[in-house]
């Protein structure tokens, strides 16, 4: 697969330092499971990781730190993980794999709520209360990709479809990266349906009083 | 690799392995012969640097001495999932110790991490590529940070070793948010600029 919109690079650092939370950690990841070159970027920004541990000062550990791992590891418990790549390969699954677990193996089986004319919308319930939203959209051709963001950070990715909007073609594996001050106004593309994972920030401020005059009308 | 092993291990001053492959090698013996030596060998040089980060991200001295044990236990569980054609050894255990505190810290999941690892292991865009490639590729980005300013250095400490967000990071430092990403996206581009070369 061909993907041509990218992660910003200040979102890799993130996911590699391990800073985002679980809703953008699952965009991203799903985005990953799309992108070689993305990939290839987290594996790079992982290096700087790995050079920052190297160059840490180090902590003295306990005198008998190694002698206590050798003993849980005699206990029989902690056998070596065999690596089994068959899950993925042999999967005929058209959700990527770090999402499968949220919502199964085909984007056929999502159940959708009617949210506005064209629009349906799966909520994905996440762990804590105050972290990001994260849900699917499903919108018809030719519509409009309503208002999400609410003021914050958003983050987008097609899973099947397309939409346009003045930053191109967006087609699956694309990711929108997009921070606060982008305004667009994607309209999905003739032909099929399409449908796109999306993280949002909690809102916690609006613009201005005419969008939160309009957050009731416009939220999805 | 025996008597080397035992020369790094003797050397508790200079402790930082000049030489890559002798830790690509032990994780090979680890995997492959669950060889204990090699495991103390890369034990003596993770532990203190995996309890130290731990630290650093804000653990207690008793919980960052147990979440080390439990990120060198993954090491040597995980060990045949290692790929030396995809990065070196630190970057893996850092890795290892970054999900962990995911794991425990935040009490998030780091689940969606190890689907990425396992695509990535399965996808033969890098397999083909001999270790020579990654290996350089790591010396490049040591080289890039070694020459980034201070400014920006201390962002990418702070977001990979204190385990600090962007926002707390903007916090601590007093800069607008937007300042703390641009420093991140120009210390990443002088590590792609270097990279680049490579690719």
């Amino acid at each position: 697969m061909k993907t041509t919109h990218h992660l910003d690079e200040a979102t890799l650092l993130r996911y590699a330092s391990g800073d985002l939370d679980s809703a953008f950690t699952i965009v991203v990841a799903a985005h990953l499971a799309m992108c070689d070159e993305c990939r290839q970027a987290v594996r790079d920004a992982e290096e700087i990781g790995g050079h920052m541990m190297d160059h840490v000062d180090e902590a003295p550990v306990a005198s008998d730190a190694f002698e206590k791992l050798m003993a849980r590891l005699d206990t029989g418990e902690n056998e070596q993980i065999e690596v089994d790549l068959r899950k993925n390969a042999q999967s005929d699954s058209d959700v990527p794999l770090p999402l499968r677990e949220l919502i199964g193996e085909h984007l056929d089986d999502v159940s959708w709520r009617l949210v506005a004319p064209g629009v349906r919308k799966h909520e994905i319930r996440m762990g804590k209360k105050g972290e990001s939203f994260l849900y699917m959209l499903n919108i018809s051709p030719g519509m409009a990709v309503p208002e999400h963001g609410h003021g914050g950070a958003e983050m987008t990715l097609i899973l099947s479809g397309a939409y346009r909007d003045k930053l191109g073609v967006f087609g699956p594996g694309d990711v929108a990266d997009l921070d606060e001050h982008i305004e667009h106004q994607p309209i999905v593309e003739p032909g099929e349906a399409c449908i796109c994972l999306v993280a949002t920030e909690t809102p916690t401020r609006f613009k201005d009083l005419i969008s939160r005059l309009m957050q009731p009308f416009v939220r999805i | 690799m025996r008597s080397a092993l035992n020369l790094a291990q003797n050397d508790e001053d200079t402790d930082r392995v000049d030489d890559p492959t002798l830790l690509k090698q032990a994780m090979v013996r680890v995997a492959k012969e669950q060889d204990r030596d090699a495991f103390h060998f890369l034990f003596s040089y993770f532990a203190p640097r995996v309890k130290a980060v731990l630290l650093k991200a804000g653990s207690s001295e008793s919980q960052a001495e147990d979440l080390m044990q439990d990120v060198m236990m993954t090491v040597w569980r995980k060990a045949k999932l290692y790929a030396p054609e995809r990065g070196s050894v630190n970057a893996w255990v850092f890795t290892v110790a970054r999900n962990a505190r995911i794991d425990l810290l935040r009490r998030a999941s780091s689940r969606p991490y190890d689907d990425v690892y396992e695509i990535e292991l399965e996808s033969d865009v890098a397999s083909g590529e001999d270790e020579m490639f990654e290996t350089e590729r790591a010396e490049r980005v040591s080289e890039a940070l070694a020459e980034l300013p201070e400014e920006q250095r201390q962002i990418i400490e702070l977001g990979f070793i204190e385990d600090m967000s962007q926002s707390e990071i903007a916090e601590k430092l007093d800069l607008p948010l937007g300042t703390v990403k641009s420093r991140m996206r120009l210390a990443y581009g002088k590590m792609k600029s270097k990279l680049e070369a490579v690719r």
